[in-house]
């Protein structure tokens, strides 16, 4: 089994190739399912994705909650607005996700409002690691997160997996939509796309996972931060909310 | 000193204590120290485990919730089985939390009956505290948050928490995993996916009282009728801003032939 330790010696040797990060990490977290007993299989089934553009970064993510086979929900808001410049997307068991979010959200606020001036983006997403880096020897969190921000117009997004593995990047996805919508990315961003330009990534993202994922969600929410702060940015819907 | 576990050791190799010896022949009510039987394995915490797995409850449930412009409609079957074997069919798996907040029962049921009547517990207290009743979206947090701390310890729970608050009819479905999700129609249970297709077609919001009551019960006796671990009696909640009321309870044998009359 290559552990964790393991997974960064060879990340930072080939840093910053997504392909080679998610199939390590999709590989060790194979062995990790039988190791800690997790419900891997649920988090895979969520989608979540990241795409950073000219001053702006886009996450999108499924709206499904899902118990076994049954979609208990298609309308559930899996992007977290953790400030006002500040979008953490998360997949994973659904106590997990809301917990963990709700935690570091809460925790974000509190340095805010003690300090008077928030964490940056970079701050945020270390000091998230650390909290799951932490919780991972202990009671592990099972959620796969992305987390984006702007820093004086500056826009990053990080990808950051149950393991705590932590990297900024230029675009990012989590589960098996990963499989279907990396090499797209790979292959299409280019530096300082324009917000129609990400989304026609996003839509042949989300088009290849309906064509080709047995186990597709239905229904997208994508939302965006820049400049002006943090809103939805689009819905793709393929069935009716409940 | 040395600590006498003696009376933990079975019969047939246990030194006799001069105090047991007197025992012998009187008969003491209920269990001491010296007559309490083991079984006699040579490893009682395996044992015990492998029996508690044998009677372990199983997960034959059907239940559901939905809300409409009337209120919230909780509809639940009544049997419990262990594996093949039905050991009950009078469970009562709707378990009523206060006048207002009504919970299902899927999955362990003392899991959820102990927890359930804890959350029972924590409601009443943050009435007492802040002098209104809680809300149903923070009676299912309360429960989330617990079963959150459980979580991954083995408990066994798919639960509907619905009820009346000041926002009006809600309902919540919370589960071991410590999921909780809002919504207006859930099902949860091994015969939850056949009550699910009845549920989805038959339900409109503008369901009358009368409509939604006995969509409930319909969509309750076609599960019963498909899944062989639901079955006893249909039993009918609706909740209202004045709190809930019991509807109906029908044996799913009598609703057979009212649904489908022998020719």
């Amino acid at each position: 089994m290559i552990d964790d330790a393991g997974v960064h010696v060879i990340l930072t040797s080939i840093h910053n190739s997504p392909l080679a990060l998610f199939c390590i990490t999709f590989f060790t977290t194979g062995n990790f399912v039988l190791f800690l007993r997790f419900n891997y299989l649920g988090s895979t089934m969520d989608c979540l994705f990241g795409i950073s553009g000219d001053g702006f970064v886009v996450i999108g993510a499924d709206t499904s909650a899902n118990q076994s086979i049954v979609r208990m929900k298609t309308g559930e808001d899996k992007i977290c607005e953790l400030d006002q410049y500040k979008l953490m997307g998360a997949v994973g068991d659904g106590g997990d996700r809301v917990q963990f979010t709700e935690f570091v959200k809460a925790n974000l606020s509190l340095y805010a409002f003690r300090n008077g001036v928030p964490l940056s983006t970079h701050a945020a997403a270390n000091y998230t690691r650390g909290e799951l880096a932490t919780a991972l020897r202990k009671g592990p969190y099972n959620c796969n997160l992305l987390v984006a921000g702007i820093d004086d117009g500056q826009p990053s997004l990080y990808f950051l997996d149950y393991l705590a593995t932590l990297h900024k990047m230029n675009c990012a996805a989590h589960g098996y939509c990963a499989m279907f919508m990396n090499s797209l990315f790979d292959k299409h961003w280019v530096p300082g796309m324009s917000v129609e330009e990400v989304m026609k990534l996003v839509d042949l993202g989300i088009a290849e996972v309906r064509a080709r994922l047995v186990v597709a969600p239905p229904n997208f929410l994508i939302k965006i931060v820049d400049k002006d702060g943090v809103r939805v940015l689009a819905e793709r819907k393929t069935a009716t909310e409940n | 000193m040395k600590l006498d576990l003696s009376a933990l050791l079975p019969d047939s190799i246990r030194p006799k204590a001069p105090i047991d010896a007197a025992l012998d022949d009187v008969h003491l009510p209920g269990p001491t120290g010296a007559n309490f039987p083991l079984p006699d394995v040579a490893d009682v915490d395996s044992f015990e485990r492998q029996v508690v797995e044998m009677v372990k409850p199983s997960h034959g449930t059907t239940t559901l919730s939905f809300i409409f412009q009337g209120g919230v409609i909780v509809a639940v079957d009544s049997r419990a089985s262990m594996g093949p074997y039905i050991s009950s069919q009078t469970v009562k798996k709707v378990i009523e939390i206060n006048p207002y907040l009504l919970g299902t029962m899927a999955g362990g049921a003392a899991d959820c009956q102990f927890w359930q009547r804890n959350l029972g517990i924590q409601c009443r207290l943050h009435e007492l505290n802040n002098k209104e009743r809680i809300s149903v979206a923070g009676a299912s947090k309360l429960l989330a948050n617990t079963l959150f701390s459980y979580r991954g310890m083995g408990l066994s729970m798919g639960t509907m928490v619905a009820g009346w608050d000041h926002k009006g009819p809600s309902l919540y479905y919370v589960d071991s995993e410590a999921q909780r999700i809002k919504g207006e129609r859930f099902s949860v249970g091994s015969g939850s996916v056949f009550a699910m297709g009845i549920l989805d077609q038959g339900y409109r919001w503008d369901l009358s009282d009368e409509e939604a009551r006995e969509l409930g019960r319909r969509a309750i006796y076609h599960a019963t009728f498909r899944d062989a671990m639901s079955g006893g009696t249909v039993s009918v909640y609706h909740v209202t801003k004045d709190g809930w009321v019991k509807v109906s309870g029908d044996d799913v044998g009598e609703l057979h032939y009212h649904y489908y009359p022998a020719e």
